[in-house]
């Protein structure tokens, strides 16, 4: 049988789940005996190198460019897995959502993050606009209201034990089926 | 009066007593039924519909309905639990509930209910992502009504224990939400020391004791132990018999 | 506590928090209740209104004949949008939902004065009479057919009573009912009522002598009786009808019941929207009174009184259902009640109490007078005797028609003159919705039920946009109690519309299904338990019209999230385009 491609990507999060993929300790030797890495921070591969079996999606949706990202991975992957809170329903950068009252909430959260806020220091008084840096989103978007996604593992960030779980399950073909103490929300 | 009666739940026998409720009985039983509006001590008033059961083919509220000799009740059905984690995902997305950044995470009983119904996977339901109004004003309390879900116990606790009516239900349908007695809570005469501001009226983390957040590590909270429900289920070890208000006093629990 | 909030409501134009608090300090309730009730009921208002508020009806059926050309035309008289209110306080604009006028559509109330068939030419000569006189008033200049022209009711409303049949407009003299119920003992009348099978003409059709039944043998020093007088669902008018031409009949009805029942005091709960019948109904009440139809000692029969009093509803459709409307009289949020008890255990303030519709009540001294036998046999076996049905939409002549149960579709179709009927609802908002090859299918609670309303719709019209007004409605109306109405019902909106913009996918209609289900199944009324019939209906009768709005190739993004529209406000903020995402900076995409 041969290894099960992997790719990994931290969209809109912390990179904390991605620090719990190491959290698996010992047992990601295990489990490179039946996978290889293609496109993931991880081996620091910026591409595709060829169809992945599986796409691990860290963090939300808040520029165009995770748009861009998630997409080229659900058109490269076969299976996707949503991992964490801010890949499932947003997370901490949906806050941002809750300033949606004001008839411009994007200018708003930008004047309060750069200008206004009272611990800021910006003698500038200047918004950041490189046109290097990606053009932000109305607001922010979980992964499933981007595109359609096949599992998901929650957490904040999942432990090592869950991905090791789900991930050993799923490269397996395997039911994923987890006991009481290792979904959490947080 | 106290003839016994007996009903079936998921084909165990167990007694009920005359105007029990279902919910009642079950709990005497030592047989959970999920609930989030309902809470030991305060006058039942099925609105989060978790606690639907079928009795003799009709889907009830436990809470509410009372039981009747010879009735069967389906619990832990296939079709009920579908149900119940329906209800129990559209309140999830009706509010803005970011377990990562909540204070009540470990100890919310909407995040426990989650857990002991296995929700893990993705659902079609949008998010409604509303903004409501945080009420920071009082000293020692603050209420984030984003993360309100509705169960009206702390309107309940408030006029039913504590004889105040700090809370109730204003507005309507998918705007309606918990008002407060004045134009703010500090107005009002809303304590820290009230029923309704304790721990165990609020199931998620919308009345916030300010202060005392975070008391307890992870691992070591309510549901970081044992699921939801686990009280219920070991009852009759204990022998506590159920804390309700008699309805024969009205609506106030404190006599 | 709502005729008070009424009272408040008139004389200030809102019900602000100092006149809540206020109201909570002299009825010794608590400021927040009083809030609870104010934001309960779409008439009352915690901002300030005009002193003229008018409130076009944005009825499916009023849409369909132009309301939304005459909301813009009042847009522009009167400098304001809808839901706005003229700086000087004077006029304000609002939609409001079926105000039963569906038959002389599109509509509007201006305070209690109902403006009828209304075009965008009219408006103009509306607005100028109103700015000149400052009276709804004086509106009316030309009144409707019958008691429309009584002087206490002056509308230019039309009753469009198009077919009479036996029972409502019997030509029996009147009170010949109530006399021979007086003949009887009340047990007696109980067993005429149960051996003529009346069932409640409000929809549900819970037999009505059963329910007496019930209220009677309750044990209870006082017992109430009301009538639902809260005509809501779309598309019905019927009780307006009754209310105006059969007003005596009505409450001869209501007297029997309580005769029957032992009932001393009653209650008719008047919806909002006929504000403009008060007047007339009190009337009549004192009327009655003075001849001693009403009062102690009925017709000379010792021991036997009865009076009635109106409650004003306050705009909740709601409210129409029998435990909600008694939270309602009771001053409360239309909140329903859980059940058991049921009303006619435990209803108002506690006391066994009979709700029964207007047409319900109407039935009654007929049925009394020429007895069980003659309205059995009308009708068909488990729905015995007539009708009153709504009938309004693509139809040449829409009004009431009185028909005896287990009359065809097809036959109500022909009779209302609609050429190119393709899809009926029946029984409005919360009934079902059936194509023509169900036109045959009969109006009896044994095959199709309604409380009144039928609705029909040419193959021009559009079978979602119609569901999804239906749906918006529910939202609207639901009391928020229970999860599954409050926030279930939105999520069905959501879906269909997605469908609606030609996003959906086969998965899209499942969902639907089964969130309908889950809605139906768990919601604490009925409500709740008919909101998704629109919706669900119409996809069985109209699955194609489903199915060519799917798409066939859905790919594995997201077909609901548009990326150029969520990048708008940045680049409106950042004043440049995307990279990514706008063609003339690369090939990408």
């Amino acid at each position: 049988m041969r290894k099960k491609r992997v790719a990994t990507v931290s969209l809109a999060g912390c990179f904390g789940c991605h620090m719990s993929l190491l959290d698996m300790d010992e047992r990601i030797l295990e489990l490179l005996q039946d996978v290889e890495f293609d496109r993931s921070p991880l081996n620091d591969l910026k591409k595709f190198t060829r169809r992945c079996d599986l796409g691990i999606i860290e963090g939300g949706c808040c520029n165009e460019d995770n748009v861009h990202t998630l997409r080229d991975f659900r058109n490269n992957c076969d299976v996707l897995v949503a991992v964490g809170q801010c890949a499932i329903m947003g997370g901490l950068p949906v806050m941002r959502n809750a300033i949606m009252h004001s008839d411009d909430p994007l200018r708003e959260c930008l004047e309060e993050a750069y200008c206004s806020s009272p611990r800021v220091y910006n003698p500038s008084n200047q918004i950041p606009n490189d046109p290097a840096l990606p053009l932000l989103l109305d607001k922010v978007y979980t992964c499933v209201d981007v595109v359609k996604i096949d599992y998901q593992i929650p957490g904040c960030p999942p432990s090592g034990d869950v991905l090791w779980a789900t991930l050993s399950a799923l490269v397996r073909n395997e039911p994923i089926d987890l006991p009481y103490d290792m979904v959490k929300y947080d | 009066m106290n003839k016994t009666m007996r009903i079936t739940v998921d084909g165990r026998k167990i007694r009920a007593s005359p105007g029990q409720t279902i919910m009642d009985a079950c709990d005497d039983a030592g047989v959970y039924v999920p609930r989030l509006c309902d809470v030991e001590g305060l006058v039942p008033q099925g609105s989060c519909r978790v606690c639907t059961v079928k009795a003799d083919g009709h889907t009830v509220a436990a809470c509410t309905e009372p039981a009747e000799p010879g009735m069967k009740v389906e619990n832990d059905t296939l079709e009920i639990k579908n149900y119940r984690r329906d209800l129990v995902r559209m309140l999830f997305h009706e509010g803005n509930h970011l377990c990562p950044i909540c204070e009540a995470s470990g100890r919310c009983e909407l995040q426990a209910m989650a857990y002991r119904l296995r929700i893990s996977q993705a659902t079609k339901y949008p998010y409604l992502q509303p903004v409501r109004p945080v009420d920071a004003s009082h000293p020692d309390i603050a209420l984030d009504n984003n993360r309100c879900i509705l169960c009206g116990r702390c309107i309940r606790a408030s006029r039913d224990v504590d004889g105040k009516h700090v809370f109730e239900y204003v507005g309507r349908g998918i705007h309606k939400r918990i008002g407060v007695n004045a134009e703010n809570l500090a107005a009002t005469n809303a304590s820290i020391d009230d029923y309704a501001m304790s721990l165990e009226v609020c199931p998620v983390g919308c009345i916030i004791r300010k202060r005392e957040g975070f008391f307890a590590p992870i691992g070591a909270r309510q549901f970081d132990r044992e699921p939801i429900g686990m009280d219920v289920e070991t009852r009759q070890e204990h022998h506590v018999p159920k804390r309700r208000p008699d309805p024969a006093f009205g609506n106030d629990g404190t006599k | 506590m709502i005729d008070i909030l009424w009272a408040v409501q008139d004389k200030l134009g809102c019900i602000d928090g100092e006149a809540m608090s206020l109201i909570a300090e002299k009825t010794g309730t608590y400021r927040v209740e009083v809030e609870g009730v104010v934001s309960f009921y779409a008439f009352f208002s915690s901002v300030r209104k005009g002193k003229i508020v008018i409130r076009l009806c944005d009825d499916i059926v009023d849409r369909h004949a132009g309301v939304f050309a005459v909301a813009k035309s009042f847009e522009n008289t009167l400098g304001i949008k809808l839901g706005e209110t003229t700086p000087d306080h004077w006029f304000s604009l609002e939609y409001t939902p079926c105000i039963g006028m569906c038959d002389q559509a599109p509509a509007a109330l201006v305070n209690d004065v109902v403006v009828t068939n209304l075009t965008p030419a009219k408006v103009k000569g509306i607005v100028r009479t109103l700015k000149k006189t400052r009276d709804p008033r004086a509106l009316v200049t030309k009144t409707g057919d019958g008691n429309n022209g009584h002087r206490l009711i002056a509308a230019m409303v039309k009753n469009n009573i198009r077919h009479t049949g036996p029972v409502l407009f019997d030509k029996s003299p009147a009170e010949a009912g109530l006399k021979q119920a007086l003949t009887l003992s009340p047990g007696g009348v109980l067993e005429l009522v149960v051996d003529s099978r009346l069932r409640g003409r409000g929809g549900a059709g819970f037999p009505t002598g059963k329910k007496w039944r019930y209220a009677a043998a309750a044990q209870a020093a006082l017992r109430y009786v009301i009538c639902n007088a809260d005509e809501g669902e779309p598309g019905t008018f019927k009780d307006r009808v009754l209310l105006t031409e059969r007003a005596q009949l009505l409450i001869e009805g209501m007297t029997i019941a309580a005769y029957a029942v032992g009932a001393a005091e009653g209650i008719l709960y008047l919806r909002a929207e006929y504000r403009y019948l008060k007047a007339y109904l009190e009337h009549i009440l004192a009327r009655r009174r003075s001849r001693g139809l009403l009062g102690d000692n009925i017709m000379g029969k010792a021991g036997f009184h009865f009076d009635i009093r109106i409650q004003m509803g306050a705009g909740a459709y709601i409210c129409g259902e029998e435990s909600s409307l008694i939270s309602s009289c009771e001053g409360k949020r239309g909140e329903p009640k859980n059940r058991p008890p049921f009303p006619v255990q435990s209803g108002y303030l506690g006391l066994p109490t009979v709700v029964n519709n207007v047409e319900t009540f109407c039935c009654v001294p007929p049925l009394i007078a020429r007895g069980p036998k003659w309205f059995t046999s009308i009708g068909t076996p488990h729905s015995s005797g007539t009708k009153l049905l709504s009938v309004s939409g693509d139809c040449t002549r829409p009004g009431v028609y009185e028909l005896p149960f287990g009359v065809s579709v097809q036959d109500v179709l022909d009779k209302a003159g609609a050429k190119d009927p393709a899809a009926v609802l029946i029984g409005g908002a919360s009934g079902d919705m059936i194509g023509r090859p169900e036109f045959q299918r009969r109006i009896c609670f044994e095959d199709l039920p309604t409380a009144g309303a039928i609705t029909t719709f040419s193959s021009h019209r559009n079978v979602l946009e119609i569901a999804n007004y239906y749906m918006d409605f529910f939202i609207d109306e639901s009391c928020g109690y229970c999860t599954p109405c409050r926030v279930g019902n939105v999520f069905m909106k959501q879906g269909l519309e997605k469908i609606m913009q030609g996003l959906g996918e086969a998965g899209d209609l499942d969902y639907l299904r089964e969130l309908g289900k889950t809605i139906i199944a768990t919601s604490r009324c009925g409500l709740g338990h008919t909101s998704p019939n629109p919706i669900l209906s119409s996809m069985k009768s109209f699955p194609l019209v489903y199915s060519a709005l799917l798409n066939a190739h859905p790919n594995e993004f997201q077909a609901g999230f548009n990326i150029q529209s969520a990048l708008d406000e940045a680049r409106v903020i950042a004043k440049r385009r995307s990279l990514i995402y706008d063609v003339s900076y690369g090939d990408e995409e």
